[in-house]
């Protein structure tokens, strides 16, 4: 068997399409494919975004580690330049609750008929040119302040990767118990 | 009343059943194909098909950015339209399809007027995905897929994010 499909194969192909719907799918039932849940998130009264993420990393996260162990998977780590990265989630947080919807929700709400999730495409579309057009003068001085490299927290905190999970899973634990239990509207 | 709703039709599923369930997609998107699950990458290249169209395609030829992020079609453009089949899909089964032009919590805040929720949403999306480019990723990319490596520029991105929406939410809503 030749796993992994390369990304440009046929049986590369029908994987993202078919990930991409479970995806779609888990997203919208999920409820984070609407505006109140993710505003409520960050105004703290509806922790369901929480939830979710925290169970995807914690599954997703110790599976890939045990695959990676066996020799199964690859990591890929975006480098850590921190002048860009804290910078650019900064713009990202705002930009998050201004519109409702993160990238991904976001085509989930155009694809559910949220007319405002529509327009707010339009000013991703927007957004994105507007950034390759700043992208050649900030590359070779801002995209590089801070550079850590392709970096995990195991290696950079000498803390051993059975121990970010078990304190991850701890935290996650009390979280999911003691957050509030409240939906937002539909 | 929900018992007898089968899941089929349920208009939200439980939030760790589907946390888990993004965290086994994880598992097989790394298996398969050894990429991580990512989408703002792909909507800034729609960005470049775009520019393609209405500045020519010398335009995006010579800049930097799209070098590196050639707008074309494949893996991820399938993994775009995928969510979004997947969304339709999943809304029409619960019927939550809706031509929502002003959400409720922001009617509350801001009124009925949907030209101010377009402008707050086209400035909100405009804004996302300029910090999701400067950033190399979003909540996808960074959020799940590098938190889940125990990247340290996934947890950044993460904590980052997070504590500028708290602020930024706070500073929008706080009155009532």
């Amino acid at each position: 068997m030749g796993l992994p499909f390369s990304t440009s194969s046929t049986a590369g192909l029908v994987v993202a399409a078919l990930v991409g719907v479970v995806f779609g799918v888990l997203l919208h039932r999920g409820g984070v494919g609407n505006y109140n849940v993710i505003v409520n998130q960050f105004r703290l009264k509806d922790f369901t975004v929480l939830r979710i993420m925290f169970t995807a990393i914690i599954v997703g996260g110790v599976g890939i580690a045990l695959f990676h162990k066996a020799g199964l998977a690859a990591f890929h780590i975006k480098p850590a330049v921190l002048a860009p990265v804290i910078t650019g989630a900064l713009i990202f947080g705002v930009g998050m609750v201004l519109l409702g919807y993160c990238p991904g929700t976001g085509v989930v709400a155009v694809a559910t008929g949220r007319i405002h999730a529509m327009v707010g495409f339009l000013g991703m579309l927007a957004g994105g040119i507007a950034y390759a057009f700043t992208f050649p003068a900030i590359q070779d001085g801002f995209m590089k302040i801070g550079d850590f490299g392709k970096v995990r927290l195991p290696e950079i905190t000498g803390i051993p990767e059975v121990a970010w999970w078990a304190g991850l899973a701890v935290i996650a634990g009390i979280l999911f118990v003691f957050l509030p239990k409240t939906r937002s509207p539909e | 009343m929900s018992e007898k709703t089968s899941w089929i039709r349920q208009k939200r599923w439980n939030p760790y059943l589907v946390g888990a369930g993004i965290g086994i997609l994880s598992w097989l998107v790394f298996l398969l194909v050894d990429k991580p699950l990512g989408m703002s990458t792909e909507v800034s290249k729609w960005s470049g098909a775009v520019t393609c169209v209405a500045g020519g395609s010398e335009t995006v030829a010579e800049n930097a950015y799209w070098k590196d992020h050639t707008p074309k079609f494949g893996y991820s453009t399938l993994l775009l339209l995928g969510t979004a089949v997947g969304a339709f899909v999943s809304a029409l089964a619960s019927r939550d399809l809706k031509a929502e032009a002003v959400p409720s919590v922001w009617a509350e805040h801001f009124g009925r007027s949907p030209w101010k929720r377009f402008l707050g949403a086209f400035l909100g999306g405009f804004i996302l995905i300029f910090g999701a480019r400067m950033a190399g990723g979003c909540t996808s990319g960074h959020g799940i897929s590098g938190s889940l490596q125990l990247a340290l520029s996934g947890w950044v991105f993460f904590l980052t994010m997070f504590a500028s929406g708290l602020l930024t939410a706070w500073l929008m809503f706080r009155k009532r």
